[in-house]
């Protein structure tokens, strides 16, 4: 079932057009990749779904239903623009924004004590927020972020300014989200994130879009028939037949030969291959988000 | 206004209050509530205490008189401050005697060949203060004035008399109140001070905390915390919560700036023993007057008291906190907008100057106002919404219509309304906007979005 449903979005900016008919389907409890370049329209689409801009035509359904605004209570969003005020404490504020996001302020400061515990960043508590590292600081807007348990996440590049140390609790602490019942919208340029946590992801580019699918099934669609293949001939050297184009060969110091051969066929390929010696290894090289992203947006142009 | 049917009480009460609590509970909010009255009292007391006891701070002068016309022995008399010498001495001789620091001073007086000098010298090598001049001259008037009058032939005596009939014009206000009639004693100085008084207070609240809402607006953008915010609320609760909260935050201030002056004025009268203001002006005033000016002025003071008496206080109070939280509302909207429109203070400035122009206007004219309190002049600018919180105050002492401060407030709402749906619709797209500078054909196109 789908939890998120977008219907033929459009939007405009006096005559810029940012959204052009876009639609999207988000699974429940699943982590839902939202890529494109700058300007791209990522920002404006999750203005959307937040209910911060209207569209111009097209439909936002959250659990079946159309957006309403009390939904804000269980959407939690992360922007990429970030910031808390420098001047107040840290408890206070993270507070204030569970008030804000209905909370009452008992369950707000019980929850939010919990999660500073998680965290380690107890001792914060009564510390300015300007007292604080980027790191601790992003750290609270995380918690403030998901501390009314909303059942939509929107997270706008969570990992930028986090240490790789922190990089990874952030992203144990996604993964349980999801576990506990959240739906997850991840906007990224980090493709390693993306193979990594998203189910889903949708490739936008200049407010169109030009991707949607499951992480493996797009791999799959754009293969490019590579292989990399360890091979320790019977005689000196082996015969690639016709039809194989090989993009690399080399020798290892065991006598081993490394290929990187694309084939259209490559059980005739292994066929061969198996006469002339021992095949030692035998891998289909896939591609990776980033050349598909890169790709895409570059022939797009 | 299709928001405001979704607006939850809850959140924007929420705004407020971190709104008012964060200013309130700020070291400089204290500092300013509390030393400003202290300043406005200092500013207030100090001339009248000095002027009293200024004598006491000089050392005394000893002037020495060298009158080769022989008319003013004995005629200058000894105050506090200076006392007089009379010299037989050659003036030169004395004028040495200066030099060297024996005499602050000497007052040469050369004889004329019609025996009634009218012009005299002072040489010294401090400067002398003038109530010692003047002190001087009205001396040597008196005498020479007594010496005519004697050449004539005429009692000084009779003419003094004549020349002390004191003219009282009592300015009396035909009014209707109720159906009856009133006439009210007015006294111009009284009112014009009170209504400048309100005026500049009005004037420097709007800039002060409407101000607040503008830097606000900018510390939310500049945070980044405004996008944060804005997926819970309302970019128009976001935008009520504050100029509500900042609102309070005045108001609370305003209170406490009452109750701290009346507390500081009861000591310092208590302190300097001085029974209240207008008599500490009579204290300054019989120091320089004679004795029939002082029952003069003691007529002028019951005429004030009349006239004080007369204004309707309670009504000024009330179109005071109207007028402050109308003219408020609509600049603080006009300021969250424009801080909503700038990525930083340097920036609004281009903004804030057309903003404020009518409130400088209206400042600028506050004199003409105040002379002519019922032209038409006044009375437009006292409808117009932008000018009407300054030019009402500068007339209400004069006593105004209930109709036309009626319609005035009501203009103004109305405008605060209409303005505050612009400065919303312009607020939501500013917010979001970085890294631009906006210019004002931009912001009108926010309107449309």
């Amino acid at each position: 079932m789908n939890y998120l449903e977008i219907n033929n979005v459009n939007k405009s900016y006096g005559n810029k057009k940012v959204l052009d008919g876009i639609s999207i389907s988000v699974p429940k409890q699943s982590i839902y990749g939202l890529l494109g370049p700058n300007g791209a329209g990522k920002t404006t689409l999750i203005r959307i779904i937040n209910q911060i801009t209207m569209p111009d035509t097209g439909q936002v359904l959250l659990d079946g239903k159309p957006l309403s605004p009390d939904d804000v209570a269980i959407i939690g969003y992360l922007p990429e623009e970030r910031g808390l005020y420098k001047k107040m404490k840290v408890g206070e504020q993270a507070i204030y924004l569970a008030q804000l996001k209905g909370l009452d302020k008992n369950t707000a400061d019980k929850r939010l004590r919990r999660w500073f515990v998680k965290f380690g960043i107890t001792e914060w508590w009564d510390k300015k927020v300007e007292e604080l590292s980027k790191g601790m600081q992003q750290k609270v807007q995380f918690i403030v972020t998901v501390i009314h348990e909303p059942k939509l996440l929107i997270f706008d590049e969570p990992f930028s300014g986090f240490d790789p140390v922190n990089v990874n609790l952030l992203k144990k602490e996604i993964l349980q989200l999801r576990e506990d019942g959240a739906t997850i919208l991840f906007s990224t340029h980090n493709m390693a994130s993306v193979e990594e946590l998203c189910d889903n992801i949708m490739l936008i580019n200049k407010g169109v879009k030009i991707l949607e699918g499951g992480v493996n099934e797009i791999k799959q669609q754009y293969k490019t028939h590579k292989y990399e293949m360890v091979i320790r001939p019977f005689n000196e050297g082996i015969n690639i037949p016709e039809g194989h184009t090989i993009l690399d060969m080399a020798d290892d110091r065991n006598g081993n030969i490394h290929i990187t051969v694309q084939s259209e066929n490559a059980n005739a390929l292994i066929k061969n291959i198996l006469d002339e010696g021992e095949l030692i290894s035998y891998n289909e090289i896939l591609p990776s988000m980033n050349d598909i992203f890169i790709n895409l947006v570059t022939s797009n142009h | 206004m299709k928001t405001l049917k979704h607006l939850k009480p809850m959140k924007i009460s929420i705004i407020i209050q971190r709104e008012y609590l964060t200013r309130v509970k700020k070291k400089s909010f204290l500092i300013i509530t509390f030393l400003t009255p202290i300043l406005f009292a200092a500013l207030m007391f100090l001339p009248a205490i000095l002027m009293v006891n200024s004598e006491k701070f000089e050392e005394k002068k000893v002037i020495a008189v060298c009158d080769e016309s022989g008319m003013f022995k004995g005629k200058f008399e000894d105050t506090d401050a200076n006392s007089f010498l009379y010299l037989d001495q050659d003036f030169n001789e004395v004028k040495n005697l200066v030099k060297e620091g024996v005499y602050d001073g000497v007052l040469y007086i050369p004889a004329t060949e019609l025996n009634i000098p009218t012009n005299a010298e002072i040489y010294s090598k401090i400067p002398l203060p003038i109530t010692l001049t003047s002190h001087i001259k009205s001396s040597m008037k008196q005498v020479i004035e007594h010496q005519k009058l004697l050449a004539f032939g005429i009692d000084p005596d009779i003419v003094r008399s004549a020349m002390s009939t004191a003219i009282t014009l009592q300015t009396v206000r035909m009014d209707e109140v109720n159906g009856e009639e009133v006439e009210k004693k007015s006294f111009g100085e009284l009112e014009m001070m009170l209504g400048l008084f309100l005026a500049v207070i009005i004037y420097f609240a709007i800039f002060l905390f409407g101000g607040q809402v503008m830097r606000g607006v900018i510390e939310e953008k500049t945070n980044r915390i405004i996008e944060v915010i804005i997926c819970s609320v309302k970019p128009f609760e976001l935008m009520m919560g504050k100029i509500v909260g900042i609102a309070l935050v005045g108001l609370t201030q305003f209170v406490l700036w009452v109750v701290l002056s009346f507390g500081i004025y009861t000591i310092a009268t208590m302190a300097t023993g001085t029974p209240d203001l207008l008599s500490s002006g009579t204290v300054m005033t019989e120091q320089i007057s004679d004795v029939q000016q002082i029952t003069q002025d003691n007529e002028m003071i019951k005429d004030v008291m009349d006239v004080v008496n007369s204004i309707n206080f309670s009504a000024i109070l009330w179109s005071f906190l109207l007028y402050f939280i109308g003219g408020y509302l609509l600049y603080a909207a006009m300021f969250a907008a424009t801080g909503s429109a700038c990525d930083n203070e340097t920036d609004s400035q281009q903004f804030t100057l057309p903003i404020s122009a009518p409130m400088i206007l209206s400042i600028i004219f506050a004199t003409t106002i105040a002379n002519a309190p019922n032209s038409s002049l006044s009375i437009w600018l006292s409808m117009i919404p932008f000018t009407s919180p300054i030019a009402m105050m500068l007339r209400i002492p004069y006593g105004v219509p209930y109709w036309q401060i009626g319609v005035s407030l009501a203009i103004l709402v109305l405008t605060f309304i209409l303005f505050t749906w612009f400065a919303a619709k312009i607020y939501r797209t500013g917010i979001l906007m970085y890294g631009k500078k906006t210019s004002w054909k931009e912001i009108f196109k926010w309107l449309k979005y």
